[in-house]
């Protein structure tokens, strides 16, 4: 069993999936029921196994752990394993999975397959994280797809076809590159094993490409394929348009996964491929995608000033800071990468509790128009509360999560580049105007629309939900080092070798550059 | 016994916000309020009994990264003192106070239950607020900042069915925010700096920065000076320097005892605590430090000058807080860090005082806040009367002139900054003591305007609102009371702590001090004076604040010509007389003068138009960048060029799929499965093996 808890926590909503598709049967009342507890039941038990993965992993250790290989079919291997950049990653989608399938206990309709998606996404997302293969990492990223575009496609809003190809698309011709570049990432290195691969010193010597001189060669354009994939996840500045039509279209439980889990692979994966792999690609091209992150921050947060519908406002906010995260990976020193690393976690509970906060009302008024709204705090005070806590979280409130992501990822840039850390500082500023206008215009002002007279404040299954998402929040808020001292040794020991990498490929680098 | 008195106002705002339903209304109100009168106490051990050596008790880590490291700390040194007794009993008179204001609210339906949400409220916000004043590192401070900036935003849209409060609530956390935006740059280049955000190590690192150089924005620029003005933004933004001040008459918006206690006595002072805190860095940052005497002094006119016209009785104050605030900030800015906390104490009581004294106006009125409906009220209310008094008598300075200390609190205070200013020398300091001298002068008229106006002349307004106005119940006399005490007597009393012989300063802060290197020189000079010259020599660090040996600010200002320790008094009866003649002598004079002085008149009445400025230069291009970006480079742009040609399929999807159900998508989902599989095995066979 210990050798192999990685492999029981990834596939245990798969199996309960598997369980559900084969015998559960109708679709009374009471089916839909059973499929919600199996679900509840299969997320809530894979969490707590989960909780031994923790428990097991050592901090002070940099390397993997607890990682399995075996063989596979067709010559391939099945490894897996963590290490202190994953190992929050799949904490986190276990912590979320059971508040997802919680949030959608009134779904009524087709419950079953709805429960089955959400089973198999879980288990494709945390396959991710701890895939150690890349032919493995690749299945389960592009996979995951899958189900989230079902869960847009048929459980989504009305317009939920056009944003389900959308983000399928958008996300899937990014991807196709990065396949590209694996099979010639094991053409040149003869191994589809990722640790191996990190010690893998691809070439920079300049290739010419129609006529182009590529400086860093083969690792800028291995750099480039794969940051066509992660930038679309993200999703980066100018590829982000899929995300708020997916996010409107979305039902709640869609957006909750799309916003806290699915685009942190975007960022995991420039930590796990882009940075250690091609790191003299990655210091060419970092200023670069820097001021991408800034256009992203100050652009998104510009746009999400006027929007007129709740959750696209949200999901303008989510671009904006994952511009956070990517300018502080490209920083790439500790406090840039622990900054990135504890952003997304933080993002994961403040967006996922935001979109819940979305649902709570959506559920009762069955509209996302902002103007539908206003003196909720009337009737929903615990509702005005809780709100009030993920806005102010969400506007990075020094005591709550948002906080400490958002300020190491600046101070890391700061050392890097202090153009780029002042730009990126006003999101400071215009985050707290979208949000706070947004929370006046829903919750503040007398209570006059006729339809909100008999709104009613949030029930007790709701109020669970969002209660350890508070904790969270806080608790990582006031007492961060439970994250960071487990980022920390693993980040410490990519930054080294990253500055370690760059220092021997100095010469090369400097040649081509005069080129 | 330093950690109880920070956390007991947050155990009580958790007390009162979360169990108010079982424990009762009035209960959880008193437990706030007996909570931070147990803080109030303890403080005053602390102040009293503090011995002038700093110490810090480390809590817990708090963010930790790389060479970044950073702890919840509480760290008391004179500084800290000196704001503890100022919130904590400022907070603990307005808790007392809330309990008769807030009894009846006419901004509620019966039967609501808000008064455990504000006493929550402000407790939250003393806790804030102590817990900026007892950080021992940057980020600390932030945190308290912004946890009083956020307590803030609360209070201010506390009648939440206003528009205009929700407004003012919004405007005062962005407003902020700008600051802040300077503030955390400010952290960002000290720590590249420095390698550090504890206040040990970065004092102690001043004179090196004032040697080094930081590349910021594509300039080298000397370090010192560059943190000191990041830093000098963040506390523009709290304590509505010009240009960032048009928050604070907004945040008026909020119930009277808010604007006591955080609009006038303690949050908006944290900007000068900021710079104070910092003096081992402005020490060595000349450009910087001038750049606040400019700031400063524009300020103390600039909102002297909007006072003088504002009709609503809470707005006149707002602008005296915001000039008051200007003061401290020259004093801070002459180097003369002592003068300034010292303007910062008494201002805090008697501002309060007026505040609250304006509170017990408006609560007597039934929520009348125009002071053109007052008039005559002083036989009504003749004890808010008495309080409002005695702080005008503190506000206006007046006292024994030439005596120095013999005077209500503002005298003592306020002379001393006019004074530090003139001592300053060279063409800023006669700017800044001009500017504050003029200022001091329509302190005087608009704070005797307010009394002739409200207290004065015949009723005006509503009848009835006249003839049902009541004393305030004693939960709210007392607080005027106490307040008064200070403001009397917290002048006087604490003269030479603050600006007596530079020794008595010295010892007073924690700071080393010696005789002056040539004292030799002047040695007749200092026997003149009965008492040798003496000058600050610690260390950057060593104690509550730091004053370079060659700043001798402090005696100098002692020295400075009598004309020049005149010139304030004379401002004072000048403002007094002129007020007098207008709203008195001659009540028909005022209408005149503003149709005389039309355009002017319009000018101060729209507060030199400010926000109608920033509205049309960032509020409205934000929101017209904002659309644009959103319809044209999104839509337009973004997904007509990539949807166009790369994605043109999507509609072509989209219409296929649209005419099937939706249960054809498992069929495309089905064949993205195999499309995968198939991509798979074809790089398998292709390289593996």
């Amino acid at each position: 069993m210990e050798q192999s808890l990685l492999s029981i926590v990834t596939f245990l909503p798969l199996v309960a999936a598997v369980i559900m598709a084969l015998f559960l049967r109708g679709d009374d009342a009471a089916a839909r029921l059973g499929a919600k507890r199996l679900a509840l039941f299969a997320t809530a038990a894979t969490f707590v196994v989960s909780l031994f993965i923790l428990f097991q992993f050592d901090p002070a250790n940099p390397g993997f752990q607890m990682v399995e290989e075996s063989e596979w079919m067709m010559g391939l291997t099945y490894k897996v394993g963590v290490d202190g950049i994953s190992v929050l990653f799949v904490m986190l989608t276990t912590f979320l999975m059971p508040l997802v399938i919680g949030a959608c206990w009134q779904v009524e309709h087709r419950v079953k397959e709805y429960m089955i998606a959400l089973l198999v996404l879980e288990t494709l997302m945390i396959g991710v994280f701890v895939a150690l293969d890349l032919v493995l990492f690749y299945l389960f990223f592009e996979a995951g797809l899958i189900p989230m575009f079902l869960i847009i496609g048929i459980w989504g809003g009305k317009d939920r076809i056009y944003a389900a190809f959308k983000f399928f698309l958008y996300t899937f011709l990014g991807s196709v590159l990065m396949l590209v570049a694996m099979v010639t990432m094991y053409v040149d290195a003869g191994t589809t094993d990722i640790p191996t691969l990190l010690s893998h010193q691809f070439s920079t010597a300049p290739i010419s490409l129609f006529g182009w001189a590529i400086v860093g060669g083969l690792q800028t354009l291995l750099w480039i394929a794969f940051f066509a994939s992660f930038a679309v996840k993200m999703p980066m500045w100018p590829v982000h348009t899929w995300l708020p039509d997916a996010h409107v279209q979305a039902p709640t439980a869609g957006s909750v996964v799309l916003a806290a889990i699915l685009l942190k692979m975007g960022g995991y994966g420039f930590l796990r491929f882009s940075l250690p792999m091609f790191p003299v690609a990655s210091d060419l091209m970092g200023e670069f995608v820097m001021w991408l992150s800034v256009i992203a921050i100050i652009y998104t947060s510009l746009v999400a000033l006027v929007q007129e519908d709740m959750k696209k406002l949200i999901a303008y906010s989510s671009v904006a800071h994952m511009g956070y995260v990517t300018m502080g990976i490209f920083a790439a020193n500790q406090q840039g990468v622990d900054g990135a690393i504890f952003q997304m976690l933080s993002h994961g509970f403040i967006s996922g509790a935001l979109f819940l906060c979305v649902g709570v009302i959506y559920d009762r008024m069955h509209t996302r128009e902002i103007d539908a709204y206003g003196g909720l705090v009337n009737r929903m005070p615990a509702y005005a509360l809780v709100f009030m806590l993920f806005t102010m979280a969400n506007v990075g409130l020094p005591g709550t999560s948002g906080f400490v992501g958002e300020l190491l990822t600046l101070i890391g840039v700061f050392q890097v580049n202090t153009w780029i850390a002042v730009f990126a500082a006003t999101g400071v500023i215009l985050s707290a105007a979208y949000a706070l206008w947004l929370y006046r215009r829903v919750v503040f002002g007398d209570l006059i629309k006729e339809s909100l007279k008999s709104i009613t404040d949030m029930t007790p299954r709701e109020r669970w939900i969002f209660a350890p998402l508070i904790v969270m929040t806080l608790l990582l808020g006031v007492y961060p080092s439970l994250a960071l001292d487990v980022i920390g040794p693993s980040v410490e020991n990519l930054v080294h070798n990253y500055d370690l990498a760059l220092e021997h490929n100095v010469p090369e680098t400097a040649v081509a550059a005069s080129r | 016994m330093e950690t109880i008195l920070l956390f007991a106002p947050l155990v009580g705002a958790l007390i009162c916000g979360f169990s108010w339903r079982l424990i009762g209304e009035a209960a959880a109100c008193w437990v706030a309020t007996g909570l931070l009168f147990l803080s109030m106490a303890l403080s005053w051990v602390v102040f009293l009994g503090f011995d002038g050596e700093t110490t810090t008790r480390d809590l817990f880590t708090w963010i930790s990264s790389g060479t970044l490291d950073t702890s919840w700390q509480v760290r008391i040194d004179r500084l800290t003192a000196i704001m503890l007794i100022v919130i904590t009993t400022v907070s603990a008179l307005v808790h007392l106070y809330s309990f008769g204001y807030m009894a009846h609210d006419e901004n509620f339906r019966e039967g609501e239950s808000y008064r455990p949400r504000f006493f929550a409220y402000l407790s939250f916000f003393t806790f804030a607020m102590l817990a900026l004043v007892t950080a021992d590192n940057l980020l600390q401070l932030f945190f308290g900042w912004e946890g009083v900036g956020v307590a803030s935003y609360l209070l201010i849209g506390f009648y939440f069915r206003k528009p205009s409060a929700g407004a003012a609530a919004i405007k005062a956390f962005v407003v902020n925010r700008v600051g802040d935006f300077g503030f955390l740059l400010a952290i960002f280049a000290i720590y590249k700096l420095t390698d550090s955000i504890s206040f040990d190590v970065i004092f102690a690192e001043g004179p090196a920065l004032a040697e080094q150089s930081i590349s910021f924005l594509g300039a080298d620029l000397n370090a010192a000076n560059t943190i000191g003005m990041l830093l000098f933004i963040g506390a523009m933004g709290k304590s509505a320097q010009l240009f960032l001040h048009t928050w604070l008459p907004d945040a008026m918006e909020g119930p009277t005892p808010v604007s006591a206690l955080i609009h006038a006595a303690t949050m908006v002072t944290a900007g000068v605590f900021l710079v104070c805190r910092m003096s081992p860095i402005l020490e060595y940052a000349p450009y910087a430090t001038n750049f606040i005497i400019v700031i400063g002094a524009a300020t103390a006119f600039f909102a002297a000058t909007v006072g003088l016209v504002q009709n609503d009785i809470k707005r006149v104050i707002a602008y005296s807080t915001c000039s008051q605030l200007g003061y401290m900030f020259v004093a801070a800015g002459v180097g003369a860090y002592p003068v300034a906390m010292f303007h910062l104490f008494t201002h805090a009581f008697f501002k309060a005082m007026l505040f609250l004294g304006a509170g017990s106006v408006i609560h007597a009125m039934h929520h009348e806040q125009d002071m053109r409906n007052y008039g005559g009220l002083r036989k009504k209310i003749p004890y808010t009367f008495a309080a409002m008094l005695i702080g005008t008598l503190a506000i206006t300075g007046v006292g024994i002139p030439l005596t120095g200390w013999i005077g209500f609190a503002g005298f003592a205070s306020k002379d001393a900054v006019i004074e530090s200013a003139f001592a300053f020398g060279g063409p800023l300091g006669s700017y800044a003591f001009w500017l504050l001298v003029v200022a001091a002068l329509f302190t005087s008229f608009y704070s005797w305007r307010l009394i002739y106006l409200t207290f004065y002349g015949r009723p005006r307004g509503d009848k009835h609102s006249h003839e049902h106005a009541h004393e305030s119940p004693r939960t709210m006399l007392i607080p005027l009371a106490a307040l008064a005490v200070g403001s009397v007597f917290a002048g006087a009393v604490w003269y030479n702590q603050f600006f007596g012989h530079t020794d008595t300063v010295g010892r007073f802060f924690g700071v080393p001090y010696a005789v002056e290197a040539h004292a030799d020189e002047q040695g007749e000079e200092a026997t003149d004076h009965g008492a040798a010259h003496y000058v600050l020599t610690g260390a950057p660090g060593e104690g509550a604040i730091h004053m370079a040996p060659e700043n001798t600010i402090l005696n100098d200002a002692h020295e400075v010509p009598k004309w020049v320790k005149v010139a304030p008094f004379v401002a004072m009866l000048f403002g007094f007389f002129t007020a007098t003649l207008f709203y008195i002598l001659r009540p028909g004079l005022p209408a005149r003068m503003a149709e005389l002085f039309g355009p002017l008149y319009q000018f101060l009445l729209n507060k030199w138009y400010f926000d109608e400025i920033y509205n049309v230069i960032f509020v409205l291009p934000a929101r017209w960048i904002g659309r644009a970006l959103w319809k044209r480079g999104d839509g337009d742009v973004i997904d007509g060029g990539i949807n166009g040609l790369a994605l043109g399929i999507v509609p072509f999807f989209t219409r296929l799929a649209g005419r099937a159900q939706s249960g054809y998508l498992f069929h495309y989902a089905f064949a993205m499965v195999l499309g995968i599989a198939v991509l798979i095995t074809i790089v398998t066979l292709s390289f593996g093996g």
